[in-house]
């Protein structure tokens, strides 16, 4: 009897020595977790850390060269040439203006004829691209698949290949120096077709169409005033890159235009590169700036929409 | 098709009306100019006043010349050496970094940010921004040799321009710095298309950040790495604007590309327009070689029916930026 007590006593004990290590197990197994959680944290944290470090200094990357180019416009070519590298402005800024335009860059020029050729080419390209890519979407005809294929083919064939011939044709009918030969090939955009083609094709109702239609709107109408303000957010992401592309041309304006009086804003820059600004530091800045400064400005307010744009699919143009 | 097919056939002739105007510009501005660069690179046509044009006996003679030539051998080697150095950095960088902005458990703040800054050397002149390299560098006045001075890292100002592979790795990393938020923000827009149940089943599974990167993300944006590949490369072997105006070429050819090579044939006073129409026609077809790959992508993607734009850049093709 008092052995069998004994024995469940040991028993119990044994038990409850068992749960007491399984509970002190399971303690020192939460604990161990918040450590680990601890040290998991403290891990993303420094993780985190790092990735924002290298983020900001690629930011700074993007800045610093625009930065020093902005203050350097500012200060003297004594200046420069003793310290070339400042992070804060001088008031030199009317004097390197004066040096600039009084040799051969001239900043009105080239921004007009810039804002000639990039509005006009913009124009024309969303609109006629946007008629393109309608016709493709809204109505079966014989070659549309044909046509769908010579798109993409000739999409990514660049300015650069063809200018030989486009330059001795325009040439032969005394064209060159005429702003209407850097606009007028903007009606043909495969790249923007192909982009609008793809935003049409899934948005367009055709119920809306013959509504229309039974309304006795013409076809012509009906795109002017019923297609096209639906295709306001494509038409709005190509017309910025369709203005900045054309605003950045430097190869085909370069061939075209042999009169300073055409010259476009990158014509103007490629300026600087000449001989007569090799020692005016303060003046090459202050041109680099005036073609910069607009661009940025224009960026940083349209920002979102742009960032926006290139992530819709990327189609730059 | 989807579209009821009652009605179209009346209305097909718009179809034609409508993609005129357009077919009447690609006719006179992008294919007549074609047809006739290609003509030219077998005739004689050269000199300030061209005269008259005839094909020469030997209709191949300036695709021999040009092929043959150092210059241009020299510059096509260029051509895709300061491409390659440009493209394997910004693909991983833009990979980095889209990983980070992407990862669903750290959602990173200030991710806005960072990629309008990071992009924004991509909308700024290329033909600016070759300049103000040109004047970060020069010799022996220019604020990346004060700094070296300063800091002590250099006794004097040093000429950076000057050596070949020097050159050559500006003209390379001004590429890169342009272009690789821009090949970010497609990548990060590929990912984000991702359906998102299979990142969260992968989580479920306690994958790894390094698993899911590479056995999740990295196969499903293959076709977008493919297309970001090829439109890369071809705006690549167009490069014009950095390298024309970042050291004209030079030092001795070092950073001239093909474009460069093709732009002095013509129209920096030595006025060889049929060997420069040559070149460009040797430049046409490795183009259209690579844009056949792209063609093919494309149609895949098309005949899926989920067709959503990927990246086509025509910057590339206007500016001779994208590389």
């Amino acid at each position: 009897m008092a052995d069998e007590v004994k024995e469940q006593s040991n028993a119990d004990v044994s038990e409850q020595n068992t749960e007491k290590t399984e509970l002190a197990e399971g303690k020192k197994a939460i604990r161990v977790n918040v450590v680990a959680d601890k040290n998991a944290g403290a891990k993303n944290f420094i993780v985190k850390f790092g990735i924002h470090t290298v983020c900001i200094l690629l930011a700074l990357l993007s800045i610093f060269p625009f930065w020093i180019m902005i203050v350097n416009s500012t200060r003297s070519t004594v200046q420069i040439q003793e310290h070339a590298l400042s992070l804060i402005p001088s008031t030199y800024v009317i004097q390197n203006f004066q040096i600039l335009t009084g040799k051969s860059f001239n900043p009105a020029v080239g921004l007009l004829n810039s804002l000639i050729i990039s509005t006009g080419s913009t124009l024309l390209t969303v609109y006629f691209s946007s008629l393109t890519a309608y016709a493709m979407v809204a109505y079966d005809w014989k070659l549309k698949n044909a046509f769908f294929k010579f798109i993409i083919g000739v999409m990514m064939i660049p300015a650069q290949v063809t200018m030989i011939g486009f330059y001795q044709a325009v040439y032969a009918v005394g064209m060159t120096n005429k702003l209407s030969m850097l606009i007028l090939p903007a009606i043909a955009a495969p790249a923007t077709v192909f982009f609008m083609r793809q935003y049409l094709y899934p948005t367009l109702s055709m119920e809306i169409v013959q509504a229309a239609r039974i309304d006795g709107a013409g076809e012509f109408r009906i795109f002017n005033t019923i297609v096209l303000p639906m295709m306001k957010p494509a038409i709005a992401t190509q017309a910025i890159f369709c203005f900045v592309n054309s605003w950045n041309n430097l190869f085909t304006p370069l061939v075209l235009l042999t009169d300073s009086k055409k010259y476009t804003m990158p014509i103007m820059v490629s300026l600087l590169r000449g001989d007569i600004y090799k020692t005016e530091y303060g003046s090459v800045y202050m041109g680099l700036t005036l073609t910069v400064l607009p661009l940025i400005i224009i960026y940083l307010i349209l920002s979102k929409y742009i960032i926006a744009g290139v992530a819709l699919g990327g189609v730059k143009s | 098709m989807r579209k009821k097919k009652t009605g179209m056939v009346k209305y097909g002739k718009y179809g034609y009306i409508f993609s005129l105007p357009f077919a009447i510009a690609f006719l006179v501005f992008q294919l007549y100019p074609i047809l006739f660069t290609a003509f030219i690179g077998f005739t004689d046509l050269k000199g300030v006043v061209p005269g008259e044009i005839h094909v020469l006996e030997n209709p191949f003679e300036n695709f021999q010349q040009v092929l043959t030539n150092p210059v241009f051998q020299g510059a096509l080697g260029n051509t895709f050496l300061i491409w390659l150095c440009n493209f394997i950095p910004q693909l991983s960088l833009a990979l980095l970094l889209t990983a980070w902005f992407t990862d669903r458990r750290w959602k990173l703040k200030g991710q806005g940010i960072y990629k309008v800054l990071i992009y924004m050397p991509n909308i700024i002149t290329a033909a600016t921004i070759a300049i103000l390299f040109k004047s970060l560098f020069d010799y022996p006045v220019s604020p990346v040799n004060d700094i070296l001075v300063k800091v002590g890292i250099l006794k004097e100002a040093h000429n950076f321009l000057i050596g070949k592979g020097m050159a050559r790795g500006l003209v390379a990393f001004i590429q890169f710095w342009m272009w690789y938020g821009y090949t970010m923000l497609i990548l990060i827009s590929g990912v984000l298309g991702i359906n998102p149940e299979i990142f969260e089943a992968a989580e479920v599974d306690g994958a790894s950040r390094w698993q899911v990167f590479w056995q999740i993300t990295i196969p499903n944006i293959k076709t977008i790495l493919l297309f970001t590949l090829v439109t890369s490369l071809i705006g690549g072997l167009n490069m014009f604007d950095i390298p024309k105006l970042f050291l004209l070429g030079g030092p001795d050819n070092a950073t001239l590309t093909t474009s460069v090579f093709i732009y002095n044939q013509a129209f920096s006073g030595s006025y060889l327009y049929n060997r420069a129409a040559a070149a460009s026609m040797i430049m046409f077809f490795i183009i259209m070689f690579f844009s056949s790959i792209l063609f093919l992508l494309l149609r895949e993607k098309d005949t899926d029916g989920k067709a959503k734009y990927t990246g086509v850049s025509k910057k590339s093709e206007k500016k001779g930026g994208e590389a």
